[in-house]
C-alpha cells in the first residue's frame, strides 16, 4: 500500500483531521475527507481554475497542493465564504447578473475573485478580467462575472 | 392585476400577477445552491463501500492487440476488478445511432471495449476498480498491452484514397455518400456571368464542459441506478437496459446536477455500459469520473470537415446557385449523433438566402481519430462559414457591398414560409416556418453602429480596421414529444415533472414562470424536476435547443389543465388548497421544427505585423420568437457567441501524421479565457413567434455560436483586404494568420505578380 499519514487541516474555521494517502491533494482533501465537494476538479493540471480555494486569503489550485503541504494555513473554500443560509454581496452580484449557468467553475470563480476585492477593493474592468484569467468559464462568456464583480466591488465603494 | 384564488394560495397569489412571469428577467431559482458550493454534481454522488473506475485507453491510433497481461494489476492491493474484451460478453455488441442514421453508417459503430483492434488513441481497452481512483490509476499503470501498431489514417484526403483502411472488414473508409439537391442546380450555373469556387476547412474542436464526464452505477440485484444522466436518459436508459438484456423498468438513470453539455455530453458511450457492468460484477456501486486527458480524447470531438463550395451571381450580386462537396472526418468510429454535423452541414449551406437551385454531395468518412458527435449548433457553424465567407469573396471580386449583396438574397418575410426540400435523406420535405431576416440584418447593423465603424484596412494607431457580417438560420426544437407532469400538493405548492434535462441552461427557473403565468402563482410555488427516467413516462431529452420549444410548451399546456381542475374546485365551492394531491398528465406532440434566425457584426482590428487581432465590437442578434426571459436568454446568446469566437481563434483538437493527438490537456488545448473573451452585445427579437407551438418559442441555445466565424473571417478578410486573403481554414490563429500575411507578402514581393 501506499504511505499513509495522519492530516490536521483548518478548514473554514474548523479542525478537520483524516488518515490519507500522503500523496492526498488537498482537493480529494477537501472533498473526499472533509465532505466539501463545493470545490470542483475541471482538469487536475493547475489550468482551469475550478478548484480554486483560498489559502490564508490568498486564491490557490487545491489540485496542485497536496493536504500535507498546507501545514498550519488556513483554508477557505466556498462553503466558508457565508454562513450556512447566507450569501454575500459577492455570491449576490453573481445570482443578480446572471454570472453562472452550469455553475460548475462558479465556486472557484468566486474564490479568486472575493480574493481579489479584499486585495484590490476598486479594481478596473481590465484588472478584473486579469484576476479571472485562470478561471475557465464555458457557458457564460465572461462578461456577467466581469460585471458581477465590479458591481459588487462599486457598492462596497458606495457604502464605506 | 388580481390573480384569483385558484389554488388557496393566499398572499403568495399576489406577488405573481397573471402572464407577467413569461418574459420577466428573473433570477434563477437553481442559484443559490451554486453559489454556496451545495451543488451535487455527478462526482459529488458517493456511497459508503463503492469502488472507483478507471479506464486503460490505447496509446496507438491503429494497432492489433497481440496480448493483455493484468497479473500485476490484478495482484495490486485495493483492486477489485479489472477486466478487458476477454471478460466482457457484450463486447463486440456494438453501440446503435441516435440520431441521423445516415445509409452506410451502421457499418463503423464502436464497441463497448475493443477486443483485437484499436483504432484511435483513447479507445478503452481494460477497465480497474479499485479502492480509490488513486488505486485504480496504479493499477492501469501495471497492464501490459503488447500492440502491433499498423498504419493510421490521419487526414480527410487520406481517408478517401482508402490506401488504408480504419475497418478492413467493411472495405472502405466512406462511411455515407449520397446528395442532395434542391431545384436545378447545373441549370443554374450554366451561362453564368460569375462563378467561385473555393475549398474551405473547418478544424477539429470540441464543447469541452467544465465538469468532464462521469457517473456513478449500482446494481443491488434487481435495478441498475445510474447517476450522472443528462440529455437524453430515456434513451439511453433502453439501451443500457438493451445490453444487459433487462427490461427498461430495471433501470434508472438519475440526474445530478451536470457542468454544462454543448451537445457531446450525456450520449451513449462505451463507458455508460463499462461502469454499470463493473457494478453488476462487483455488486457495490461503481464511480467513474473522467479525467480532463481522457475527456479531450475520449469524449467526443466535432466539427472537422471540408466543402469545396462553388456560387454562381450574377454581376449585380443575384446568387443564381450553389453548389458543392461536403467531406466530413467522423473519426474512428459512428457513434449515436455521428452524422448529425454532416447531413445538417449540407442543409444548412444556401442559409437565409433565396437559393432555389442548390445541390451537393455529401460524403462522410472514418479515420484513426476520436469519433464526433455534436456540438452545439452542429453543421451550423462550419456550413454558416463556408457560405458566408464566400459571400464576402465574391463581393470582393465583383466590387459589391457585402451588405448589399446580403440585402438583396435574403429571403423577405411575405416568402415564408420557404420551401427548403428534402436536404438530410432521414428527414421530409422542410420550411422556414416564418421570420423576417431583413429585420434582423438592420438591426444588427444599426446595434453595431455599423455606418460609423472604420473598415475596409482603415488603419488607426498601427491596427488595421475590419467589419464583417453573416446571416444566419438554424432550427430547433426536435424530438417528437415532451411530457410533463403536474401535482398540485395539499400545502398550496406544485411539483412539475418534465422530460427534458438540463445542463446548465436554467429550465428550473423558466418552467416556474411558464406555469406560474397559467396557474396565477409565484416561482416559489413551484419545484421543477427533470431529466431522471423516474419522473415521466417518457422524456425525450434536451438537444436541438427543445427544452423550451418542446418541453416548455408540455408544461404551459400541462398547467393549462390543472388550472381548469382547480377552477372546477373553486366553482364548487371549495377555498384553500386542494385537500388531496391533484396530478395531470400530458404529451405536447410538436409539428416539426422551427426556424430561429439573426445576424452577426464583429469589429476588429488586426496588427498587421504580429497577426493579433482584437475583437473590438461584437453583435450576436437572434430573433428567438419569444424570450421567457431575458437574463438567461441573453446568457445563452452572450455564452454562445464567446464559446464561438474562441473556438475561431483558439480551440484546437490537433494531431500529428501518425494520429497522435497533441492537444490533450488545457495547456495545449486552449480556450477563451476572461482576457481573450470580447464583449459581446446579444439582441434578442421576438418579431417572428413560431406558430408551431403554444409558447411561440424558438430555441435560443445555439443560435449565438452559429455566425461566429463567418462574421470574424469576414471582418479579418475586411481589415486585410488589401492582401485579399481566402482565409477558407480554420482556426484564425496567430499562426495561422502570421503564415497567411507572409506568404501574401512573398508573393507581392515577385514581380510580375499584382497581389
Amino acid at each position: 500500500m501506499n504511505p499513509s499519514r495522519e492530516i490536521t487541516l483548518r478548514v473554514n474555521g474548523n479542525t478537520v483531521r483524516a488518515v490519507c494517502e500522503t500523496r492526498t491533494t488537498l482537493l480529494d482533501f477537501l472533498r473526499d475527507h472533509a465532505g466539501l465537494t463545493g470545490t470542483h476538479a475541471g482538469c487536475e493540471h493547475g489550468v482551469c481554475g475550478a478548484c480554486t480555494v483560498q489559502l490564508d486569503g490568498a486564491s490557490v489550485r487545491a489540485c496542485l497542493l497536496f493536504a500535507a503541504q498546507v501545514g498550519e494555513g488556513q483554508i477557505t473554500t466556498v462553503e466558508g465564504l457565508a454562513p450556512p443560509g447566507a450569501m454575500t454581496d459577492l455570491q449576490q452580484a453573481f445570482r443578480r447578473h446572471h454570472a453562472l449557468q452550469c455553475g460548475f467553475c462558479t465556486p472557484g470563480m468566486l474564490m479568486t475573485a472575493d480574493a481579489l476585492l479584499r486585495e484590490t477593493p476598486h479594481p478596473d474592468e481590465a484588472a478584473v478580467r486579469a484576476a479571472l484569467s485562470g478561471n475557465l468559464c464555458r457557458c457564460t462568456g465572461y462578461q456577467p462575472i466581469i460585471e458581477a464583480v465590479l458591481d459588487c466591488a462599486e457598492a462596497r465603494g458606495a457604502r464605506s | 392585476m388580481n390573480a384569483p384564488d385558484r389554488a388557496g394560495l393566499g398572499n403568495a397569489f399576489e406577488a405573481a400577477a397573471t402572464g407577467t412571469l413569461s418574459g420577466a428577467p428573473i433570477e434563477r431559482v437553481e442559484d443559490e445552491r451554486f453559489l454556496t458550493g451545495a451543488g451535487r454534481f455527478t462526482d459529488d454522488v458517493r456511497f459508503e463501500g463503492m469502488g472507483h473506475a478507471a479506464i486503460l485507453r490505447s496509446t496507438h491510433a491503429h494497432a492489433r492487440i497481440r496480448r493483455i497481461d493484468c497479473t500485476a494489476a490484478r495482484a495490486l492491493p485495493g483492486v477489485m476488478l479489472v477486466a478487458t474484451a476477454a471478460d466482457i460478453a457484450q463486447a463486440n455488441k456494438p453501440i446503435p445511432i441516435r440520431l441521423a442514421p445516415l445509409p452506410g453508417l451502421d457499418r463503423f459503430l464502436q464497441p463497448t471495449i475493443a477486443a483485437d483492434e484499436v483504432r484511435y488513441v483513447g479507445e478503452p481497452v481494460a477497465i480497474v476498480v479499485a479502492s480509490s481512483r488513486y488505486v485504480a490509476e496504479d493499477a492501469l499503470d501495471l497492464i501490459e498491452v503488447d500492440y502491433d501498431e499498423g498504419p493510421a489514417v490521419a487526414s480527410i484526403t487520406q481517408s478517401a484514397s482508402n490506401a488504408t483502411l480504419v475497418h478492413a472488414a467493411v472495405g472502405t473508409n466512406v462511411a455515407t455518400q449520397y446528395p442532395v439537391e434542391r431545384g436545378d442546380v447545373d441549370r443554374a450555373f450554366a451561362g453564368a456571368p460569375y462563378t467561385r469556387r473555393e475549398r474551405f476547412r473547418c478544424h477539429r474542436h470540441t464543447g469541452a464542459p467544465m465538469e468532464t464526464r462521469g457517473l456513478v452505477a449500482e446494481w443491488n440485484g434487481s435495478l441498475m441506478r445510474v447517476w450522472g444522466a443528462t440529455k437524453v436518459p430515456f434513451f439511453n436508459r433502453g439501451l443500457l437496459a438493451s445490453f444487459f438484456d433487462l427490461p427498461e423498468t430495471a433501470v434508472d438513470m438519475i440526474e445530478t446536477d451536470i457542468g454544462g453539455g454543448f451537445g457531446i455530453r450525456g450520449e451513449f458511450y462505451p463507458e455508460d455500459f463499462l461502469v454499470p457492468w463493473a457494478s453488476m460484477q462487483l455488486g457495490r456501486p461503481v464511480k467513474w469520473i473522467e479525467d480532463r486527458r481522457e475527456h479531450l480524447m475520449a469524449a467526443n470531438h466535432a466539427r472537422e470537415t471540408e466543402c469545396e463550395l462553388e456560387i454562381a451571381m450574377n454581376l449585380d450580386g443575384t446568387i443564381r446557385g450553389l453548389r458543392g462537396r461536403v467531406m466530413a472526418d467522423l473519426g474512428a468510429y459512428v457513434r449515436t449523433g455521428g452524422g448529425v454535423a454532416v447531413s445538417r452541414l449540407a442543409q444548412y449551406l444556401p442559409g437565409p438566402y433565396r437559393i432555389s437551385d442548390f445541390g451537393c454531395e455529401v460524403m462522410a468518412l472514418v479515420t484513426n481519430k476520436t469519433p464526433v458527435g455534436t456540438m452545439r449548433g452542429p453543421g451550423r457553424y462550419e456550413a454558416n462559414y463556408f457560405r458566408e465567407r464566400l459571400l464576402d469573396l465574391a463581393c470582393g471580386d465583383l466590387g459589391l457591398d457585402p451588405v448589399a449583396v446580403r440585402e438583396m438574397n435574403l429571403i423577405a418575410r411575405h416568402e415564408m414560409p420557404w420551401p427548403i426540400g428534402r436536404l438530410v435523406p432521414t428527414e421530409g420535405e422542410g420550411a422556414y416556418d416564418v421570420g423576417d431576416f431583413h429585420s434582423g440584418l438592420h438591426k444588427a447593423l444599426s446595434a453595431i453602429g455599423y455606418d460609423r465603424l472604420p473598415r475596409d484596412g482603415a488603419l488607426i494607431d498601427g491596427w488595421l480596421h475590419g467589419v464583417g457580417v453573416a446571416c444566419f438560420v438554424e432550427s430547433s426544437g426536435g424530438g417528437k414529444s415532451e411530457n410533463a407532469r403536474i401535482v398540485a400538493r395539499t400545502d398550496g405548492s406544485f411539483d412539475i415533472y418534465s422530460g427534458v434535462s438540463t445542463m446548465g441552461q436554467g429550465h428550473e427557473t423558466v418552467f416556474a414562470q411558464i406555469a406560474g403565468d397559467e396557474l396565477g402563482a409565484p416561482i416559489s410555488a413551484f419545484r421543477v424536476h427533470h431529466g431522471s427516467t423516474a419522473h415521466v413516462d417518457y422524456g425525450w431529452g434536451t438537444f436541438h435547443s427543445r427544452a423550451i420549444v418542446v418541453g416548455g410548451s408540455a408544461v404551459k399546456l400541462a398547467a393549462a389543465q390543472m388550472r381548469e381542475q382547480l377552477d372546477a374546485l373553486a366553482a364548487a365551492g371549495h377555498r384553500g388548497p386542494p385537500a388531496e394531491d391533484i396530478e395531470v398528465k400530458l404529451r405536447y406532440d410538436t409539428k416539426g421544427p422551427t426556424y430561429s434566425y439573426g445576424t452577426h457584426v464583429a469589429h476588429v482590428a488586426v496588427d498587421p505585423e504580429t497577426a493579433r487581432v482584437k475583437v473590438l465590437a461584437y453583435v450576436a442578434l437572434e430573433d428567438v420568437g419569444r424570450v421567457m426571459n431575458p437574463l438567461l436568454a441573453h446568457g445563452q446568446a452572450v455564452g454562445g457567441a464567446v464559446q464561438g469566437i474562441g473556438a475561431t481563434f483558439l480551440d484546437e483538437l490537433r494531431y500529428d501524421e501518425n494520429a497522435q493527438l497533441l492537444s490533450g490537456s488545457y495547456a495545449d488545448y486552449l480556450m477563451a479565457t476572461s482576457t481573450e473573451a470580447p464583449a459581446v452585445q446579444a439582441v434578442l427579437l421576438e418579431e417572428s413567434p413560431s406558430p408551431s407551438n403554444p409558447l411561440g418559442a424558438k430555441g435560443a441555445g445555439e443560435g449565438g455560436i452559429v455566425a461566429t466565424a463567418g462574421a470574424l473571417a469576414n471582418a479579418v478578410g475586411n481589415a486585410l483586404a488589401a492582401w485579399r486573403l481566402p482565409l477558407t481554414s480554420l482556426p484564425l490563429s496567430l499562426d495561422n494568420l502570421a503564415r497567411a500575411l507572409r506568404e501574401a507578402r512573398s508573393a507581392a514581393a515577385v514581380p510580375g505578380q499584382d497581389h
